[in-house]
C-alpha cells in the first residue's frame, strides 16, 4: 500500500538503474531497483536526490510511471524529460549508467491519483510528459484487469515527442475499454486525418466523456496547458471536484 | 551518508546563503494547484473570520480594499523544491484583520473556494507574519496564482499560503487541512526541511 495512506517516515531509499530506454530523444524512462519499496498509487511521484561526490545534493519530484506491481516483476519506472538548462534531468538522462545509484524517497501525493473503485469513466488529458503518471493509471489498470472505461487524451507537439508509443497501441488495440487519441499541436504524421491544432473544446468533447457521465478527469502537463484544459472541462460542465490536476513545472 | 551517484556534478553555484535545504532558485512563477482554478466574482467575494466560539466577522472585497494594505518583498519555497527570491506583494496583515477577534484559540484553519484547506497555529499568522494577498508584481493577483486573494505566509513551504483564501477558522486543537491529511508535515518549515511527515 502507498505511504500516504499510512503515516510513516519517508526516508531516502538507495535506488540502482537495472535497465533504461529512449522513449524518445530527449526523454530516458529508468528502470529502477529499490530494494524494500512499498509501493505506490498511480499518479504518485518520488523525490530524487543527487549527490555529487563532494557532498552536493540537488533534489527534483518525477512522476512515477510503472504500475505496482509491475506485470513482470517488481520494479519502479520514472521517464525524465531532459530540460536543456537543467540541473538533474540530464544527468538522469544521459549521465546515469547501468547500475549507477541515486535516492529517492516516496511515494507522495494523495489526490492526483486514481483508485479503482466506483463505477465512473476515467478521462485522461496529457500535455507532453504530462502522460507519466497517466500511464501509471493506464498500466495499473491493465494489470488489475480493471474495466472501468479509461479515455487517454493526449496532446503533443509532433510524433517526435510520443511517450509509451507502441505500449499504448498494445494496450488499446485489445481493449474496447480504453481509447486513446492524440492530439497533434504543431506536426502530425503522414496520414493523419485533421490538421495539428490545439486542443479545444470541440476535441474534448468528442474525445472525452460527457460531464453528465460523473467522469473522473485526471489533467496533467505544463501549467498554461493544465489551465486552460481544466477550465475547458469545466466550462463544458465537469464538476470541478472530479477534476484533478497536476502542473508540471513552467510558469504562466 | 548520502549515496554518491556518479558523474554528476551539479550547477556548482554557490549556494545562496538564504536557500534553504533541498531547494533550487527559480526564476519563473510556477503554478500549482490540485483543480481547476475557482472563478470568484469580486462582487460575490468574502473573507470570514470565524472564532472557536462560532463568532464571525466577515469582509468584502471592498471592505478589504478599505483596509490599510502593506507592501512586502519576501522569499517564497515551494515544496516541490523551487525557492523565489524577491517577490512583491501588496496585501492586508492579518494583524488588522485579526484585531478585534476575540479567541483564546492556539490554531487556525484556512479555507478557500474551492475547498482547499490548510492548518497552521494562530501565532503563524500574526505579529507581521502572515497577509491576505491581492497583488503580485504590481498587478492583481492572476487566478492562476491564487486570486481575487490568497494568504500569504512566506515563512512556512508555499503550500500553507492557501489560495483563493475565503475564510480563517480558529479552533482549540490543531485539525489537520488538505495536504497535511495525505503525508505532507503538519508545519512545514523550510528551514528544516519539513516536507513530509516525520521529517
Amino acid at each position: 500500500m502507498a505511504r500516504a495512506a499510512v503515516p510513516g517516515r519517508l526516508t531516502w531509499q538507495v535506488a540502482t538503474l537495472s535497465a533504461a530506454r529512449w522513449e524518445n530523444p530527449s526523454a530516458r524512462t529508468l528502470v529502477l531497483d529499490v530494494p524494500g519499496w512499498p509501493g505506490h498509487l498511480p499518479g504518485q511521484h518520488v523525490d530524487v536526490r543527487l549527490t555529487a561526490p563532494d557532498g552536493y545534493q540537488a533534489q527534483r519530484s518525477y512522476s512515477i510511471a510503472s504500475s505496482w506491481p509491475t506485470p513482470d516483476g517488481d520494479r519502479l519506472e520514472l521517464t525524465v524529460q531532459r530540460l536543456s538548462d537543467g540541473e538533474v534531468s540530464p544527468y538522469l538522462t544521459d549521465d546515469l549508467p547501468l547500475g549507477g545509484q541515486i535516492e529517492l524517497r516516496g511515494p507522495v501525493g494523495g489526490r492526483f491519483v486514481w483508485r479503482p473503485q466506483g463505477t465512473a469513466p476515467v478521462l485522461l488529458v496529457a500535455g507532453g510528459s504530462g502522460v507519466v503518471p497517466l500511464m501509471s493509471m493506464i498500466r495499473t489498470r491493465a494489470v488489475l484487469g480493471d474495466r472501468h472505461p479509461f479515455r487517454l487524451v493526449y496532446s503533443l507537439r509532433s510524433p517526435a515527442e510520443l511517450y509509451y508509443g507502441e505500449e499504448l497501441r498494445r494496450l488499446a488495440s485489445g481493449d474496447a475499454d480504453l481509447d486513446v487519441h492524440y492530439a497533434y499541436t504543431r506536426a502530425a504524421p503522414p496520414g493523419w486525418p485533421g490538421r495539428p491544432a490545439r486542443l479545444d473544446a470541440a476535441a474534448l468533447a468528442e474525445h472525452g466523456w460527457p460531464p453528465e457521465s460523473g467522469a473522473d478527469c485526471f489533467v496533467c502537463g505544463p501549467a498554461a496547458f493544465v489551465e486552460v484544459v481544466a477550465d475547458l472541462l469545466v466550462d463544458a460542465g465537469h464538476d470541478p471536484g472530479r477534476i484533478r490536476t497536476e502542473r508540471f513545472g513552467g510558469t504562466t | 551518508m548520502a549515496t554518491v551517484s556518479p558523474g554528476f556534478g551539479g550547477r556548482r553555484r554557490t549556494p545562496r546563503a538564504d536557500l534553504p535545504p533541498g531547494q533550487y532558485e527559480e526564476q519563473g512563477f510556477p503554478v500549482l494547484s490540485y483543480g481547476p482554478t475557482p472563478r470568484v466574482p469580486l462582487d460575490e467575494w468574502r473573507f470570514t473570520i470565524t472564532s472557536e466560539s462560532g463568532t464571525q466577522q466577515r469582509w468584502t472585497w471592498r471592505e478589504l480594499m478599505a483596509l490599510p494594505h502593506e507592501d512586502i518583498t519576501v522569499d517564497i519555497h515551494c515544496v516541490t523544491k523551487w525557492s523565489k527570491f524577491g517577490t512583491d506583494w501588496r496585501g492586508v496583515s492579518l494583524d488588522v484583520l485579526l484585531a478585534d477577534t476575540e479567541t483564546t484559540a492556539d490554531y487556525a484553519v484556512a479555507h478557500s473556494y474551492g475547498g482547499y484547506t490548510t492548518n497552521l497555529p494562530l501565532e503563524d499568522l500574526t505579529d507581521g507574519k502572515a497577509w491576505i494577498a491581492f497583488s503580485y508584481g504590481g498587478e492583481d493577483l492572476e487566478p492562476a496564482h491564487g486570486g481575487p486573494a490568497r494568504l500569504l505566509v512566506p515563512h512556512l513551504y508555499f503550500w500553507k499560503s492557501a489560495k483563493w483564501v475565503n475564510g480563517l477558522q480558529l479552533t482549540e486543537t490543531d485539525e489537520p487541512g488538505f495536504w497535511e491529511s495525505v503525508g505532507y508535515h503538519n508545519y512545514g518549515d523550510p528551514w528544516r526541511e519539513q516536507r513530509y511527515q516525520g521529517d
